[in-house]
C-alpha cells in the first residue's frame, strides 16, 4: 500500500501523451452542441463570476479610492504611490531575498532526495511516503507545529541548541533568524512535493541512455550533466516556476511564524495590511495589479529561458 | 573493490541516509504528537499522560466541533463543485464541440498563471454584492474556482483516454449523451474523480488566508483559522499544549486520507495535468 510509485500508475510513467485527434467532428456528435455547452455552463459560470469579473474589479478599484466600509469615486493613480511606499519597498526586497533562498535551498533538498529514492529498491516506497507525508499537512498547521518547536523550551529543537552551544536560540527574533527558521520549516513542508515532480521527470527518461552512456564509459558527474540533466530540463522549469510563483506570494508562513514583525512582512502580507488594516482596498489592488504584472513578466521569462537554454 | 561489495557498500549507505532523513522528516510531527498527550498541560498538573489538552482545544472559543463542521462543510462544497463541475466540463470539452470552447479552456487555464492571493480582495468586494461574504459556502465556491483548472485537464484527459468505440456503439442505440456519460463512461473516468476529489479536498481542509479574509463571525472560523487565533490572541501566553493538540486534529484527517489515496495522489503528477 505504501508504495508511491508513479511508474505503477495505470497512466504510466511518461509525461503525457499527445492528446489523441479530436473526435467532435463525428456526425454523431454534431446534434450535440447545445447540450454541449449546457455541459460546460457551470464552469463557464463559476470562471466568469469568480474569476473573470474579480480580476476585472481588482484593475477598476486600482483606479478608486475605495475604503474597506463606506463609498468609493474615482481617484486616478493616487493608489498606486503605495509602490513608492518604504513598507513596500522593504516587503519587495525581503520576499525576493526570501524566494532566491527558499528556491536554492528546496531545489537542491528536493532534488537529492528524488535521486536517492528514484531507484526500486526494498522498502523506498515507505521512504517516498515518509518524506512525503509533511506535504499532506497543511501549511497553516505546519507554521503553527513550527511555532511550537521554535517557542517551547522542552522542544528537543531547542534541547539539542542548549546543547550544543550553551544557551537559547530565539529562532524567530530577528530578521534573518527568522528568514532562515522560515526556509527550514518550508523545505521540511515541501521537499516531498518537488521530490515527487522530479520524480516523476527522472523516470521519463529511457534507460537505454544512461546505458549508453555508461558503456561509452561516462562517469556519474557526466551522466549527470550531459544526460540527466538537460532532459529533466522541463521538469526543473515546473519546479523552477512553482517555487518562484509560490515564494513571491508567501503569506502563511510568515503571518503565523512572526506576524511580519523584524521586517518579515512579504508583498501579500503587506497588501493584507492595506486591506484590513489600513482598510484601504484601493491601495491593496494596485498592489495586487502590480504583483500580478510582475509575477507574468517573470515567469514569462522563466520558461523561455529554460526553453532557449535547451535547444 | 569487487562489484558484489561495491553494491552492498551502495545499499548500505542507500538505506542508512534514507532512515536518518526519514527521522528527521517524521520529527516535527511526532514530536506534536507525543507533547500533545504527555506533559504537565496535558496531564492537567503530574507529568505523565492525559488529553487535558484536548479538553482544552475542545473548549476553545466556539468549541472544536463547531469548528471541525465549518471546515467539513467547506471542503464538501469545495469538493463536490469541483467534481461535478469539472466532469461536466470535462466531458464536454474531450468529446465535443461547442461555441466558445476554446475560450473557456483558455480562461479557466489562466485561473493557473494568476495568483491566487492577488486577486482574493476583489473577491470579497464582489462576495458582499452577491451576499455571499462571511459565508461557509461562498467560501468553498471560491476554493472550488481555483481547483478548476487542475480538475479540467485531469478530467479532459480522463475522458479522452477512454475508447470511443463503445461511447458511439451506445450513442447509435439511441442512447443520449447524458446517458452515456452516466451508464458508459462514469466508471471509466472514476479514478480521476478521485484525483481530483483528493487534491480540492487537501487544499480546501488546509487553506488558511481565503478564510481569514472572508469569514469575520467567528463562530464560522474554519479550524486553521480558529487555530492561529488561538495562537495570537493571546500575546505572550500561548496555550501550547491546546495549539499543538489543534495541529494534530487538524493534519490527521489530512494523513490518513493520503495515505489511503496516495495511488491517486500520484496520478495527479503523471498524468501531465500539473503540467497545465
Amino acid at each position: 500500500m505504501l508504495s508511491l510509485s508513479p511508474a505503477r500508475t495505470r497512466s504510466g510513467g511518461a509525461p503525457s501523451p499527445p492528446p489523441p485527434a479530436r473526435r467532435d467532428g463525428s456526425p454523431l456528435r454534431r446534434g450535440h452542441r447545445r447540450l454541449a455547452a449546457l455541459y460546460a455552463a457551470p464552469m463557464a459560470a463559476i470562471v466568469a463570476v469568480l474569476f473573470v469579473v474579480p480580476l476585472g474589479l481588482m484593475v477598476w478599484m486600482s483606479f478608486n479610492h475605495w475604503p474597506l466600509l463606506g463609498a468609493s469615486a474615482p481617484n486616478g493613480v493616487v493608489n498606486y504611490r503605495a509602490l513608492s511606499d518604504p513598507l513596500f519597498l522593504h516587503a519587495l526586497v525581503f520576499t525576493l531575498k526570501y524566494t532566491v533562498v527558499t528556491t536554492v535551498v528546496l531545489s537542491l533538498v528536493a532534488f537529492g532526495l528524488a535521486l536517492l529514492v528514484q531507484e526500486g529498491r526494498r522498502g523506498v516506497g515507505l521512504f517516498r511516503t515518509v518524506f512525503f507525508l509533511p506535504s499532506a499537512v497543511g501549511l497553516a498547521s505546519a507554521s503553527l507545529l513550527f511555532y511550537g518547536l521554535f517557542n517551547t523550551g522542552s522542544s528537543p529543537l531547542n534541547a539539542v541548541i542548549r546543547f550544543l552551544v550553551g544557551g537559547d536560540v530565539d529562532w524567530l527574533g530577528s530578521s534573518g533568524n527568522a528568514l532562515y527558521s522560515t526556509v527550514g520549516m518550508i523545505t521540511w513542508r515541501f521537499a516531498g512535493f518537488y521530490m515527487l515532480i522530479l520524480m516523476t521527470g527522472l523516470h521519463a527518461i529511457d534507460p537505454m541512455l544512461y546505458e549508453a552512456a555508461r558503456t561509452d564509459g561516462a562517469g556519474w558527474w557526466q551522466i549527470m550533466r550531459r544526460v540527466t540533466l538537460p532532459l529533466l530540463r522541463p521538469t526543473l522549469a515546473l519546479m523552477m516556476v512553482l517555487s518562484v510563483t509560490g515564494s513571491l506570494l508567501a503569506f502563511d508562513q510568515f503571518f503565523i511564524l512572526t506576524g511580519g514583525r523584524h521586517g518579515t512582512a512579504t508583498i501579500v502580507v503587506d497588501i493584507y495590511r492595506e486591506a484590513f488594516l489600513s482598510q484601504d482596498l484601493g491601495r491593496a489592488a494596485a498592489v495586487s495589479v502590480a504583483i500580478l504584472v510582475g509575477l507574468i513578466v517573470i515567469n514569462g521569462a522563466q520558461l523561455r529561458l529554460l526553453r532557449r537554454g535547451g535547444r | 573493490m569487487s562489484r558484489p561489495r561495491h553494491r552492498a557498500a551502495r545499499s548500505a549507505g542507500f538505506y542508512s541516509t534514507s532512515t536518518a532523513l526519514a527521522v528527521l522528516f517524521l520529527f516535527p510531527m511526532v514530536w506534536t504528537l507525543l507533547s500533545s498527550v504527555h506533559g504537565r498541560q496535558a496531564s492537567g498538573g503530574g507529568n505523565g499522560w492525559g488529553i487535558a489538552d484536548y479538553k482544552r482545544l475542545f473548549h476553545y472559543g466556539s468549541g472544536l466541533p463547531t469548528y471541525l463542521f465549518n471546515t467539513t462543510v467547506v471542503s464538501l462544497v469545495t469538493v463536490c463543485v469541483t467534481v461535478v463541475v469539472t466532469t461536466l466540463g470535462g466531458y464536454a470539452v474531450a468529446r465535443f464541440s461547442f461555441p466558445g470552447k476554446n475560450l473557456l479552456f483558455l480562461v479557466t487555464l489562466a485561473i493557473l498563471m494568476v495568483p491566487y492571493t492577488t486577486i482574493l480582495v476583489p473577491l470579497y468586494v464582489l462576495l458582499g454584492w452577491i451576499g455571499l461574504q462571511n459565508s461557509l459556502i461562498g467560501l468553498g465556491l471560491v476554493l472550488a474556482m481555483f481547483q478548476l483548472p487542475f480538475g479540467l485537464f485531469m478530467m479532459r484527459n480522463s475522458f479522452e483516454a477512454l475508447p470511443v468505440e463503445l461511447e458511439e456503439a451506445a450513442l447509435i442505440d439511441g442512447c443520449t449523451p447524458t446517458g452515456v456519460l452516466r451508464r458508459v463512461l462514469l466508471r471509466g473516468v472514476a479514478p480521476g474523480m478521485v484525483t481530483v476529489a483528493l487534491f480540492s479536498f487537501l487544499a480546501a481542509w488546509n487553506e488558511f488566508v481565503a478564510p481569514l479574509i472572508f469569514l469575520t463571525d467567528g463562530a464560522k472560523f474554519t479550524l486553521p483559522v480558529a487555530l492561529f487565533n488561538l495562537q495570537s490572541g493571546s500575546l505572550g501566553s500561548v496555550d501550547f499544549g491546546a495549539l499543538q493538540s489543534g495541529v494534530v486534529t487538524a493534519a490527521v484527517p489530512c494523513v490518513v486520507v493520503f495515505l489511503l489515496l496516495q495511488r491517486y495522489y500520484v496520478r495527479g503528477f503523471t498524468s501531465g495535468a500539473l503540467k497545465g
